[in-house]
């Protein structure tokens, strides 16, 4: 790779790619630090003017008056959904954006309240950069996990292991590095882990069992917090976690020398994220040229890279609920607390197709018609025969601000500045005959609209 | 509502005066396909099963529903104990003639009361605590079973691929409508991608992109040359389970090479009102499936053809407040045929005595089903599928 195809491939791989905002940067290393300084901020996702209703007002109402909140909260689930969309379009916080992407596949929940939902996603973007077992202590606190893993109903005299399990299996050892006595004893450790009316953690001393536990080999009167703090001194737990962070960031195929490595850092940092992102944006092999174009950019990806590549700006984003339904992947709506599987599985050809066309259909500004499948997220009653979503896109597309950026101004420069601004995989497409004939007679704003709806209705689009 | 009424309402002519004579003469001629094909609707949203099979003679029936209970006057019995809710006469039918077996309490153990969680789970063919990304179809595909080799081996009339048609490294083919997937693909520069030398890493992600979309338009005209091929005479309901059915009986009369189609039929999800939402999608679900068993009799296919129809689960037992059904557990499932072992009623009918938690008990775990089509539609060893041995039943 070259020096701007390295930096082209960082910005792809540690952030949502490349923006109309977005920093130039002269060098690598430039890049790498811009990178993470520009993720140091946070600030809470949130719904403007629009009030929480907390579980406990909830309970107090009559069943009519809480069946239509309920309505409204979905809704505001799905506002919440298209907010942090926007925020991941923004030019800072690229990493912490993307990394709390992968954590919310990570530890996937779902639930229909919507306070607990933007609770957990805050907590989720705020220690998204942070340490890990910060992280894994916080969310595991947080209601929406307690709520979607049953553990409210994990109690002394009747355990539930949902937790317990999921914690042990897709949260930090994986399979087959814990036993089912484990998992047993774990779960009475978190009995009694629970929230308040106000959606604030609680532990609930009358559901708790406080007696002596005997948990990876050791005896003695554990906790949850103890649990957990056993799990971050077994280095299965880095090497797990580092396993996913090689496939979201580097490539669908592991490699277990890198994986190591990765995960030595990271344990010997005693789970510092951004030390073990280091590690992986400073290596050479992550700029190997097999790795350029070795991902598939999930749905959220796709959009989001779109809509910053293009300048894409919505005045009306609900259709975008639609396309990530479609295309498999709907922010707050994971498919089960695995998360989202990834890779090739997002592909099939239904989804090629309308991922193909996707970027003429913004251009065009028309009709997405497409009918998702019967939505179940909406569990609204007689009204979930399956809906023709037939939804017409209200957008626009910065073509002449896009057109500025590029200073090439004869046809073959700009295909070259404008191939290595969209795709990702090296090695210049030649440009197509029909192509250039287009673009003969055309200003250079509609060169630079031909040539991108070429280059990004590509199959090379759909890799970072 | 009787059929010539429901036929009048929907603005459906007879269509199978309309055909002409010389496509008529094309049929009962056997297809190029040789094997077995299985189609598959799926009920969404949950159907009630204890409303479209009726256990008129139950007492607990009738007191847990006193205003939803289906009366034995109403029903149309199929035996001294069942009766088909009366919107289902081409049901009692298939019955009556030997094509159709009935399983009862069809479920699986510890079972989840969320719809697109029990969806997952008959999807994948999972245990109810276990998460797996791949459908059990998909699986079946991924083992290269006879037949896969061709994209359009498991098709499913839909716009989106469901997650039972997925598999690690191949997967089932989905459209809506032949026509449109095609032009969709129509803009030049898909056909000059998709024509184009281009040096690809050997398995990289590029390259698998580029063999799905060679596929897709490869498929897509296929498609379209072969649902022209032998336009369907049957009287479907204009509704997508309908549209979806013709089509497939027109591809199956055309010989098309697909051993397995999905569809379905969404709405079931009857919290309130469940009589006049229940009465008009079984109304629908009745009327395309006698259809569509009346085009394949004529093309000479219904002796090679299963048609399995299934729910994510059942509902509860009680009705609720709002004359409504809530997320139940087991439930019925039909298989329809030409070539049935044992027709009928497969099992006895699922007891109300002895619920669990105001929920039916499963008396047959769902994945038996599938290991009997496995073993028997498809001749693969369904362990290979299904990760383990089930039990089988005798079904083809």
């Amino acid at each position: 790779m070259t020096e701007a195809q390295k930096i082209a491939h960082l910005l792809r791989r540690s952030g949502f790619g490349p923006g109309l905002r977005s920093a130039r940067y002269g060098t690598l290393n430039e890049a790498l630090n811009g990178v993470l300084q520009g993720s140091n901020k946070y600030n809470t996702l949130f719904l403007p003017c629009e009030e929480k209703v907390t579980t406990g007002e909830l309970l107090s109402m009559d069943k009519e008056a809480r069946k239509e909140i309920l309505l409204d909260l979905a809704a505001n689930i799905k506002r919440l959904n298209l907010e942090w969309l926007k925020e991941m379009g923004r030019a800072e916080n690229q990493l912490r954006e993307k990394m709390a992407l992968f954590w919310h596949g990570h530890f996937a929940v779902r639930v229909r309240g919507y306070a607990q939902v933007e609770s957990y996603i805050n907590t989720i973007r705020k220690n998204a950069l942070g340490n890990f077992g910060d992280l894994l202590m916080a969310v595991s606190k947080e209601p929406a996990m307690l709520r979607f893993l049953n553990n409210q109903q994990n109690r002394k005299n009747s355990p539930n292991e949902n937790f317990a399990r999921e914690l042990m299996e897709l949260f930090t050892l994986g399979r087959g590095n814990y036993t089912e006595n484990d998992i047993k004893e774990a779960a009475r450790a978190f009995t009694g882990w629970s929230f308040n009316d106000e959606d604030e953690f609680e532990l609930k001393p009358q559901q708790h069992d406080f007696g002596t536990k005997t948990i990876f080999g050791k005896t003695g009167q554990w906790e949850g917090e103890d649990v957990i703090r056993m799990i971050l001194e077994n280095q299965q737990t880095a090497k797990f976690v580092c396993t996913k962070l090689y496939r979201f960031f580097v490539s669908d195929s592991p490699n277990s020398a890198h994986i190591q490595e990765m995960a030595d850092a990271f344990y010997q940092s005693k789970y510092d994220i951004p030390s073990v992102l280091r590690l992986v944006f400073n290596s050479d092999w992550f700029y190997d040229d097999a790795i350029a174009g070795a991902l598939i950019k999930s749905p959220v990806e796709l959009i989001v890279g779109l809509n910053r590549s293009l300048g894409v700006s919505y005045s009306n984003p609900q259709p975008l609920l639609a396309v990530q339904r479609v295309l498999g992947q709907t922010l707050f709506f994971p498919p089960n607390v695995a998360g989202w599987a990834g890779g090739r599985n997002w592909i099939d050809n239904s989804t090629l197709v309308t991922r193909l066309n996707l970027p003429k259909r913004l251009a065009d500004a028309s009709e997405l018609d497409f009918a998702g499948k019967f939505n179940m997220d909406d569990e609204s009653p007689n009204e979930s025969e399956k809906p023709r979503t037939k939804v017409s896109l209200s957008c626009s597309i910065a073509w002449e601000t896009l057109a500025k950026q590029f200073t090439a101004n004869t046809p073959d420069t700009l295909w070259e500045a404008l191939h290595l601004y969209f795709l990702a995989t090296p090695g210049i497409h030649e440009f197509p005959f029909a192509l250039r004939n287009r673009c003969a007679g055309l200003d250079k704003i509609g060169q630079v609209r031909e040539m991108a709806l070429y280059l990004t209705r590509t199959p090379e689009y759909q890799l970072a | 509502m009787k059929r010539s009424e429901f036929l009048k309402l929907s603005g459906l002519v007879s269509g199978s005066l309309l055909v002409p004579g010389f496509l008529q003469a094309f049929t009962n001629k056997q297809s190029l396909f040789q094997g077995k094909r299985i189609v598959f609707v799926q009920l969404s949203g949950g159907n009630d099963g204890l409303n479209t099979l009726v256990p008129f003679r139950n007492d607990i029936y009738y007191k847990l529903r006193p205003k939803l209970a289906l009366g034995a006057d109403k029903v149309l019995k199929i035996n001294d104990e069942a009766g088909f809710h009366p919107a289902m006469e081409g049901f009692r039918r298939l019955f009556d003639e030997g094509q159709l077996s009935i399983f009862n309490g069809v479920g699986y153990p510890n079972p989840d009361r969320s719809h697109f969680r029990s969806t997952d789970i008959w999807h994948t063919a999972s245990d109810s605590d276990e998460y797996l990304n791949t459908g059990w179809l998909g699986r079946l595909l991924d083992a290269e079973c006879k037949g896969s080799e061709n994209p359009w081996y498991a098709l499913e009339v839909d716009d989106t691929l469901s997650l039972a048609l997925k598999g690690a490294r191949k997967s089932g083919f989905a459209m809506k409508e032949a026509e449109r997937l095609k032009s969709l693909l129509q803009d030049p520069m898909f056909e000059y991608l998709a024509e184009r030398r281009m040096e690809a890493r050997a398995n990289s992600e590029q390259e698998f992109l580029y063999k799905t979309l060679r596929e897709t338009r490869s498929a897509a005209a296929y498609l379209v040359e072969k649902s022209a091929a032998k336009p369907s005479g049957g009287l479907y309901p204009q509704h997508e389970l309908g549209n979806a059915l013709r089509q497939i009986a027109s591809l199956i009369s055309a010989g098309m090479e697909s051993g397995v189609y999905y569809t379905g039929l969404s709405g079931f999800d009857t919290h309130v009102r469940q009589a006049e939402t229940q009465q008009r999608l079984l109304n629908i679900l009745n009327e395309s499936i006698s259809a569509f068993a009346g085009d394949l009799k004529t093309a000479g296919e219904w002796q090679n053809t299963v048609v399995v129809v299934f729910s994510e689960f059942g509902r509860r037992v009680k009705q609720n407040a709002s004359n409504g059904t809530d997320h139940g557990t087991a439930n019925n499932v039909y298989v329809f045929g030409g070539g049935l072992k044992n027709p009928g009623m497969r099992n006895p009918l699922v007891s109300l005595n002895d619920l669990d938690d105001n929920d039916l008990r499963h008396t047959v775990d769902f994945r038996e089903l599938y290991a009997s089509l496995l073993d028997q539609a498809f001749e693969f060893d369904h362990q290979k599928v299904l990760g383990r041995k089930f039990n089988t039943w005798p079904l083809l």
